[in-house]
C-alpha cells in the first residue's frame, strides 16, 4: 500500500531538486574547485587565476618549507590534544558528579551550557578583557592574592596557553550534557543490584558508569577531535595574525591569513587542502583507537 | 523492591556530598562570573575599570556613558538587523529545502537514492575552509559578492550559509521522517490528496519537533559564524554583530569600556533567549553535533 502513494516519480524531481542543487553548487564543486586552484596561481579572491603555477606543485613544496605551517601543525595537534582530555575529562568528571547529587543538578545544566551559545567572537573580546595585560579580570585577582607584577598573558611563551584555556572551556558544557544523557539511559536498577551487593560510591562509578558510557565517550572524543580543527573564532579574535611573532597560528587561523592578509589566494586553498588531509588521518587514528561496541 | 528506593535517596548528606557541591559551583563560577563581570564594568567609566573591576557599580562609579558611545560610534542597531536577517533567512531556506528532500529521501524508492544519501553524508565532512575561496570567487564571477547593494551582500552570505547547514539538516530530519508512520499518509492518499498536500498537511506537521531543532541549531550557527561572513562583508552598513565585534578589537583596542558595553549588549539577548527556550535550544546544539 505505502508504495502505491509513492510509485509516481514525476514530483520526486521538485523535491529533492533544490536542495541537492545547493549541495553540488556550493559544497561539491567547491571543494573540487579548491584542489584545482591549489595549482594555480591566484592574487586576488575576486579575480581569475593567473594560470598554472610554474612548475604545479610549487605550493605543495612551499608547504613543507614555510616555517609557519609547522608551528600551525604543531599548535592544531596540541590544541586537539587539550580539548580531547580537557574538555572530554572535565565533562566527564563534572557529570558523574552531577549524578551523586540531590538538588540542584538542572541549575548546573543551564550555566554550564552558557557558553556554548554565545558566539566565539564575543567569547574572544571578553577573554581579552579577562587577559589584559593592563590590569585586566585575572591580574587584578592575582593582585587581591598579593602578586605585585603584572603578567602578559599574551606575551610569546605564554600565549598558547591563553588561547586554549577559553577554547577548551568553551565546550566542556556540550560534552557534560553529552555524557549526562548517556548516564541517565543507564538503569536504576543496575545500581539498586550493586548497591545491595555493597559496592561503594566509586565502585559504581568504576564497574557500572564509566563501561556503560564506552560509546558514548567514544562519540564525544571523535566530537572533541574534528571539532579541534574547526577552532577559529576565539583565535582570530583574541591573537589576529598570528600574534605574538608568528606563533599562535592554527592551521585555520594560517589559512585565513594566508588568503585574506597575504593575498596568496592559492597557497591559502593548499593549506585548506592539508586541513582536509589532517582531518581525515586524525579521524581514521581515532576511530582506530575509540572503538565502539556492540553489547 | 520499589521504583522509590534508590540508592541516591538513602544517602545521609555529608563530606562527599558538600565536596561535589564545591566543585560543581566552582566550575559554575567560571561559566557564569566572566557574564557578570563584562556586565558590571559595561557599567563603569573606562577609566575605573582598571583600577577597580570587582566591585559593582554603584553609586559613583555607576555610568551609561559606555553605551552612549556604543550607540553612537558603533551602529550596534544596524548590525543587529543584518544579522538577524541573514540567519533568519539561513534558517528558513535550510528547513524549507531539508524538509522537502529528506521526506522524498525516505518516502520514495528511486534508483539514486543511496547515493544521494552518501553525498549528504560526505558532504558534512567538508570543512568550511575547504570550500569558502572557491565559493568567494564563484559568488564574485556572478556578481553576488563583492558589489554595492546590500541585497546582493546578504545573499552571498545566506547562501553559503545555507549549503554548510543542509547536510546536517537532512541527516536529522531523515531520521525523524523514517520514524513517521505512514498509515496517515495512507489515509490521506486514500482521501485523494497528492504528494504536495501530504507533505505539507501531514508530514510538516508531524515533524514540528525536528524541524525546531534543526531550525534553532541553524539560527544560532549562522548567528555566531564569524569566518564565512568576514569573507564577505566588507562595508560598513553590511557588517554582522560579530563582524562588528572583530573590528571593535583592531580599532578600539584601548577602550575597555566600550568593548565591555558591545560585548553585553550582544551577549544578553542571546543568554535570555537561551534561558526562555533552553530545552530546545540544548537538543537542536546536541544534535547538530553530527554536522561536520
Amino acid at each position: 500500500m505505502g508504495a502505491n502513494i509513492y510509485k509516481n516519480k514525476k514530483p520526486l524531481f521538485f523535491f529533492l531538486v533544490p536542495a541537492f542543487l545547493f549541495i553540488a553548487v556550493f559544497l561539491y564543486y567547491p571543494f573540487i574547485q579548491n584542489i584545482i586552484n591549489s595549482f594555480m596561481s591566484i592574487t586576488q579572491l575576486g579575480q581569475p587565476a593567473k594560470g598554472m603555477n610554474d612548475p604545479w606543485y610549487t605550493n605543495y613544496v612551499q608547504l613543507f618549507q614555510d616555517p609557519n605551517v609547522g608551528t600551525a601543525l604543531v599548535n592544531t595537534l596540541i590544541m586537539t590534544l587539550v580539548t580531547l582530555v580537557g574538555q572530554v575529562g572535565i565533562a566527564l568528571i563534572l557529570a558523574l558528579m552531577i549524578d551523586n547529587i540531590k538538588f540542584g543538578a538542572k541549575f548546573f545544566r543551564t550555566i554550564y551550557f552558557f557558553p556554548i551559545v554565545i558566539s566565539a567572537t564575543a567569547l574572544g573580546l571578553l577573554f581579552n578583557l579577562v587577559f589584559l595585560r593592563d590590569k585586566g579580570m585575572l591580574n587584578q585577582l592575582l593582585e587581591l592574592f598579593g602578586k605585585t607584577t603584572l603578567t602578559d598573558w599574551k606575551a610569546q611563551g605564554i600565549a598558547l596557553f591563553t588561547m586554549m584555556l577559553p577554547v577548551m572551556w568553551q565546550y566542556v558544557g556540550f560534552y557534560f550534557i553529552i555524557i549526562i544523557t548517556g548516564l541517565n539511559n543507564i538503569s536504576d536498577e543496575l545500581y539498586e543490584a550493586a548497591a545491595i551487593d555493597g559496592a561503594s560510591k566509586l565502585q559504581r562509578v568504576r564497574y557500572i558508569s564509566l563501561p556503560m558510557l564506552h560509546n558514548v565517550l567514544c562519540t564525544v572524543v571523535v566530537l572533541a577531535v574534528t571539532g579541534a580543527l574547526k577552532v577559529f573564532d576565539l583565535p582570530w579574535t583574541m591573537f589576529p595574525k598570528g600574534m605574538p611573532l608568528k606563533t599562535t597560528f592554527l592551521t585555520g587561523t594560517y589559512m585565513y591569513y594566508q588568503t585574506n592578509e597575504v593575498k596568496n589566494v592559492d597557497y591559502g586553498s593548499t593549506l585548506a587542502v592539508m586541513i582536509v588531509v589532517l582531518g581525515v588521518i586524525l579521524s581514521k587514528v581515532v576511530n582506530t583507537i575509540f572503538k565502539e561496541k556492540d553489547y | 523492591m520499589s521504583k522509590t528506593m534508590t540508592v541516591k535517596k538513602k544517602k545521609p548528606f555529608h563530606i562527599s556530598s558538600a565536596f561535589l557541591y564545591l566543585v560543581l559551583i566552582i566550575w559554575g563560577l567560571t561559566t557564569v562570573y566572566p557574564i557578570l563581570w563584562v556586565i558590571q564594568n559595561s557599567f563603569k567609566d573606562r577609566n575605573k575599570i582598571i583600577v577597580d573591576s570587582f566591585s559593582l557599580p554603584l553609586g559613583e562609579l555607576f555610568s551609561t556613558a559606555n553605551y552612549r558611545r556604543a550607540f553612537n560610534d558603533l551602529n550596534i542597531f544596524e548590525a543587529y538587523k543584518n544579522s538577524i536577517f541573514i540567519s533568519a533567512m539561513v534558517c528558513i531556506i535550510v528547513i524549507l529545502l531539508a524538509g522537502l528532500a529528506s521526506f522524498a529521501l525516505v518516502r520514495y524508492d528511486f534508483k539514486l537514492r543511496k547515493l544521494l544519501n552518501t553525498a549528504v553524508l560526505a558532504s558534512m565532512m567538508f570543512p568550511v575552509f575547504a570550500t569558502i575561496i572557491p565559493v568567494v570567487r564563484m559568488e564574485s564571477a556572478m556578481g553576488i559578492a563583492y558589489t554595492r547593494n546590500w541585497w546582493l551582500t546578504m545573499l552571498s552570505v545566506i547562501l553559503p550559509q545555507v549549503a554548510g547547514n543542509l547536510s546536517f539538516a537532512i541527516v536529522v530530519l531523515t531520521g525523524y521522517i523514517r520514524g513517521l508512520p505512514i498509515e496517515l499518509e495512507e489515509a490521506a492518499f486514500m482521501e485523494g490528496c497528492g504528494p504536495f498536500y501530504i507533505f505539507f498537511r501531514v508530514i510538516v506537521p508531524l515533524t514540528k519537533p525536528s524541524f525546531a531543532t534543526v531550525a534553532i541549531f541553524a539560527f544560532l550557527w549562522s548567528y555566531n559564524d564569524l569566518f564565512t561572513q568576514m569573507f564577505m562583508l566588507k562595508r560598513p552598513d553590511t557588517y554582522a554583530i560579530t563582524i562588528l565585534l572583530n573590528r571593535l578589537t583592531s580599532k578600539e583596542g584601548t577602550d575597555y569600556g566600550l568593548m565591555a558595553a558591545a560585548v553585553t549588549l550582544v551577549i544578553v539577548p542571546v543568554i535570555a533567549v537561551y534561558i526562555l527556550l533552553q530545552k530546545q535550544i540544548v537538543k537542536g546544539l546536541t544534535a547538530g553535533a553530527v554536522k561536520g
